[in-house]
């Protein structure tokens, strides 16, 4: 009998990973072979997907990227280690790609059913659980502190302060809740975890929830993502039976209850007081802050509000001890990031490395350059409210601190990669449009000042006005950035105006000396 | 899509029943109706108001805030076009062009013969392989222009 693997993650199913399935299933029958066939995360190699896998022993082999039309061809070559097949890749754990990354929270993933209790506990999954329910709430929050986590929805606010607040606030009823909005385009590395590791998650926020006295949680999830809605139903269900949710978790005499809310497609959502709204079943209006959501977040109890990965990261910092995950990363920023590798390039996908590498590094070496084979002009860092890096800021080290002071941000990890076919106008125009669009309309600066800013730079391009408006559109920017109550105005004019500071020829249409297109 | 076969009025009023009681319930209750209806019939705003003690302008401020929610029927399936950075970068802003004539409808309309209402969306999580489109729950990686036409004649 020979088991193989076919990833049923979004991306892998987008390049068609259910047919590639359910075409193993009909040639091996068509055959009279004996095939288990087992539906796993993926591994986070986008570029390889869909990625076939054949178990060998402790080892897995790896063909990809494999479509229907490739089975037939394959069963006939014969699926085994030594396969000379163009798609063969050898072992899987030797593909470069993979092996030079150091994966502490995605080590699971695309390894395991997700489903499998007994496949996530034979890799190390629930020892944090097991080790936090042998503390005390104080000790817990320690021990995060002390491994330097910081969130990865984007602020990276440290994590161990943020608990702190949430268990020196005294309530009968505190909340623990999982930012899963992911919106920031170019990435997907929550949605990757979700579906690949589901377990993970609910650890984190289970071990959360001992830490810092919550009995309630809720998993916020945009309904962007379908499949990640299923996993994570049957694996809170799973979970449930087998006492690690619900009410005296392994017989601890502590409940945590948890949920699965979806959202309603609203950018805005992912804001944290945006999300508590909608939690609470409201319009997505952000709050004033002060109060913080740890003292007065969702129904006014005390609430933790933390990244997906942030809380994954936590069953890691538990089980293998603070010092361990401390012990990676660069400056302020410790243990290990989510690089997101998208948009114009070759070998995209899920990248986890110590922080402290290039940018460069990262779309060179793995990403290897533009799927188009041109050359690379700019990189957006950290979502759609992220600059825009020209070539000059490609060595910058992927560390907090280090993007902060070239007028970047590292954000969730999204890394997208534009050839020379960008036109940095239409990219600017977009991130005031996007804007406007997702807007909560709370304050003006933000409401008002992003319809502006798009028909500004629509003078612009037409040569309108050029010098007055393009002085226009740097006040706008200015107002938008000290007048917006969020990061949602407030952080706008970021790829804005790294646009106009780096590639200023693309906002000279029509004068004669920019690039016409 | 009217999925199930229950009249609207049945569908709205059993959903309020099973979320009146549920902390924050109205975005799962909108979720229930919409997945039942295709669309939240204006009518039954004020059975969800009463229902989930609410004012019907709020109600109806929640509808208008999620770009999900309807409150007119849409074609049997929706298509997504991902609009956002990481599908630009590979030429999502062809593909919307083409999508539109192809469909002859722009954003937020229903083609005329009912089968399809186009929407916009911001990132589908498939960012490595984009440009993406989402028709009913189903991602499609790499869509070309061509691939596009692959696919609508597929369903
Ligand atoms: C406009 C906007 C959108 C955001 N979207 C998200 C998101 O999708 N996911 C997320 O985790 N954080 C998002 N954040 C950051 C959250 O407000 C918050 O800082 C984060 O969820 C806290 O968790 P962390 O400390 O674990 O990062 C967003 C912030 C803003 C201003
Ligand atoms: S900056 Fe924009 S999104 Fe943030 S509160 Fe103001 S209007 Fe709302
Ligand atoms: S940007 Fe299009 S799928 Fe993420």
């Amino acid at each position: 009998m020979v088991k193989i693997y076919i990833p049923a993650d979004t991306t892998a199913c987008a390049l068609g990973a259910d047919k590639v399935a359910a075409e193993v299933a009909l040639q091996a029958q068509k055959r009279g072979l004996d095939v288990e066939l087992k539906r796993n995360g993926s591994r986070g190699a986008f570029w390889l997907e869909p990625l076939l896998e054949i178990e060998s022993g402790e080892d897995r082999f790896a063909f990809g990227p494999v479509y229907p039309g490739d089975v037939a061809g394959l069963l006939d070559a014969g699926l085994h280690e030594s396969s000379e097949h163009p798609l063969f890749l050898g072992r899987v754990t030797d593909i470069e790609w993979l092996s030079r990354q150091d994966r502490l929270t995605f080590s699971r993933a695309g390894v395991i059913d997700p489903l499998s209790l007994d496949e996530y506990r034979r890799e190390g999954g629930y020892e944090g659980l097991d080790k936090a329910l042998a503390m005390t709430a104080g000790e817990i929050v320690e021990a995060v502190t002390d491994s330097g986590l910081r969130g990865r929805g984007g602020a990276a606010f440290p994590t161990g302060i943020k608990w702190r607040t949430v268990l020196n606030t005294p309530s009968d009823q505190k909340y623990v809740t999982a930012n899963a909005d992911e919106g920031d385009s170019g990435t997907f590395a929550d949605r990757l975890l979700m579906e690949a590791d589901p377990f993970q998650l609910i650890e984190g926020m289970t071990i959360c929830a001992l830490a810092v006295d919550a009995t309630q949680g809720y998993i916020y999830l945009r309904s962007e993502y379908p499949k990640a809605l299923q996993v994570l139903n049957q694996a809170i269900a799973i979970a449930e039976a087998a006492n690690l949710l619900g009410s005296d978790i392994c017989g601890s005499g502590r409940d945590f209850h948890l949920q699965i809310r979806v959202g309603a497609g609203a950018y805005i959502c992912g804001e944290e007081t945006s999300m508590l709204e909608s939690l609470e079943g409201k319009r997505g209006l952000v709050r004033f802050k002060p109060p913080l959501p740890a003292i007065e977040g969702l129904f006014g109890e005390p609430t933790v509000v933390n990244n997906v990965l942030t809380l994954a990261a936590v069953s890691t910092v538990l089980a293998k001890g603070a010092a361990y995950y401390q012990d990676y990363g660069s400056g302020r920023s410790r243990g290990t990031l989510s690089v997101q590798l998208s948009g114009n390039i070759r070998r995209g996908g899920l990248v986890e490395i110590p922080f402290g590498a290039s940018l460069r590094e990262l779309v060179e070496d793995f990403g290897g350059g533009t799927a188009s084979g041109r050359p690379v002009r700019a990189i957006q860092v950290g979502g759609p409210l992220g600059a825009y890096l020209p070539e000059s800021q490609w060595d910058t080290p992927l560390d907090y601190e280090a993007f902060t002071d070239v007028g970047a941000m590292l954000g969730h990890g999204g890394v997208v990669v534009f050839d020379d076919n960008v036109d940095m106008l239409e990219q600017a125009r977009f991130a005031m449009e996007f804007c406007a669009v997702e807007s909560c309309g709370k304050c003006t600066p933000c409401r008002i000042g992003s319809v502006r800013g798009v028909e500004l730079i629509d003078k612009i391009g037409k040569n309108d006005g050029r010098s007055a408006n393009l002085e226009l559109l740097e006040a706008l920017c200015e107002t938008m950035d000290v007048g917006s109550l969020c990061a949602m105005g407030g952080l706008t004019p970021m790829p804005v105006r790294s646009a106009l500071k780096h590639f200023p020829g693309d906002f000279e249409r029509g004068t004669g000396n920019g690039i016409e297109r | 899509m009217h999925s199930s076969g229950e009249a609207p009025a049945v569908i709205v009023s059993s959903a309020v029943r099973k979320f009146a009681d549920t902390p924050g319930g109205l975005l799962p209750l909108l979720h229930e109706i919409q997945a039942g209806l295709g669309f939240i019939p204006s009518d039954s705003v004020v059975t969800i108001a009463s229902g989930m003690g609410l004012s019907r302008a709020e109600v109806h401020g929640v509808i208008s805030f999620y770009h999900d929610f309807r409150d007119k029927p849409g074609g049997q399936k929706t298509i997504h076009v991902c609009r956002a950075e990481a599908c630009q970068a590979v030429g999502s802003r062809q593909l919307e062009a083409h999508v539109k004539t192809r469909l002859g409808v722009d954003y937020g309309e229903t083609t005329v013969d009912g089968r399809f209402t186009l929407e916009p969306v911001y990132c589908l999580g498939n960012c490595a392989c984009g440009p993406s489109v989402r028709i009913a729950d189903d991602v499609f990686a790499r869509v070309d222009a061509d691939r596009f036409d692959e696919l609508l004649g597929d369903i």
